[in-house]
């Protein structure tokens, strides 16, 4: 599998590290009057698609980035490999 | 008093240079650098900084080689400088000053050790010991890779057959196995 780094190119899977679903940068508000059942969610609870599932990959062999992969479960094929940083910055993340 | 002798990254008290075959590996002691990350809403500010202070802001994968002081890229928003150890000892402390609030500065030069790779099987070399597209790359690229499980800058200098590594220092003497084990295998 070859992942598309938007900074530095094509490079070969095994750079990279697999993090886990996307979803994690979407830390619940620790104020909110739910926070106990939302962190207990954010947790522990993961969607297991058949099909187009976006992952995060860190780059540890490389710069050592954070990326938002979009991935198909079912052909491995990637549609879209996005910075992490701005992909949480598109949703209102203020670092 | 403390009577303190200095040694280098290898334990020894003088650089350990060695050819083997064609392929030089020369542990360069004479470096001082400084890590320095953009901050945030300030990064324009700190690439005109990093500008006049070497010359270019160094894109993805570039170095750029300049004097006294030169430098490449790490990450998004984030590089090493590098100069002359004995004329700018204490790098850290006069960036930090000359970027101010715009980036954060961090020592590095007791971190890494260099060993300074040169000879004609250089590529041949490089190639064994890790993915870097060492026969592509022009002179000023630098990449950070995997060497026998050490994360390292790899920077291809100005002459063809002439490659910098940076790795960890305190896996100095790992690396240089790695280095001296793969040019036996190729002299």
């Amino acid at each position: 599998m070859i992942i598309d780094h938007p900074l530095l190119g094509p490079r070969d899977a095994a750079e990279f590290t697999y993090m886990g679903d996307a979803k994690l940068i979407d830390r619940p508000d620790p104020d909110a009057d739910t926070a106990a059942q939302d962190f207990h969610d954010y947790a522990y609870l993961r969607d297991n698609p058949a099909g187009w599932h976006q992952e995060l990959w860190f780059h540890e062999a490389g710069d050592r980035s954070w990326l938002v992969v979009t991935r198909n479960t079912l052909t491995h094929e990637i549609s879209k490999v996005e910075l992490a940083r701005d992909v949480a910055r598109s949703r209102g993340r203020n670092k | 008093m403390h009577d303190l002798k200095p040694v280098t990254a290898l334990g020894q008290s003088a650089p350990v240079a060695e050819t083997i075959g064609t392929i030089t590996i020369a542990e360069n002691d004479t470096l001082a650098l400084a890590s320095v990350a953009a901050r945030m809403g300030h990064e324009e500010a700190c690439h005109a900084i990093l500008k006049k202070l070497i010359g270019a802001v160094p894109g993805p994968g570039k170095a750029q080689l300049h004097d006294p002081q030169a430098g490449f890229w790490t990450g998004p928003d984030q590089w090493m400088v590098s100069a002359p150890r004995e004329t700018h000892e204490l790098l850290a402390d006069t960036l930090t000053p000359m970027f101010g609030q715009t980036a954060t500065i961090t020592e590095q030069s007791g971190a890494w050790v260099c060993f300074d790779v040169t000879g004609a099987a250089m590529s041949d070399l490089c190639e064994r010991l890790c993915a870097v597209p060492i026969r592509k790359m022009d002179a000023g690229g630098a990449l950070r890779t995997m060497i026998h499980q050490m994360g390292c800058f790899v920077i291809r200098c100005k002459a063809d057959d002439h490659i910098r590594i940076l790795g960890p220092r305190a896996s100095a003497n790992s690396l240089h196995h790695a280095l001296t084990t793969a040019a036996h295998s190729i002299a």
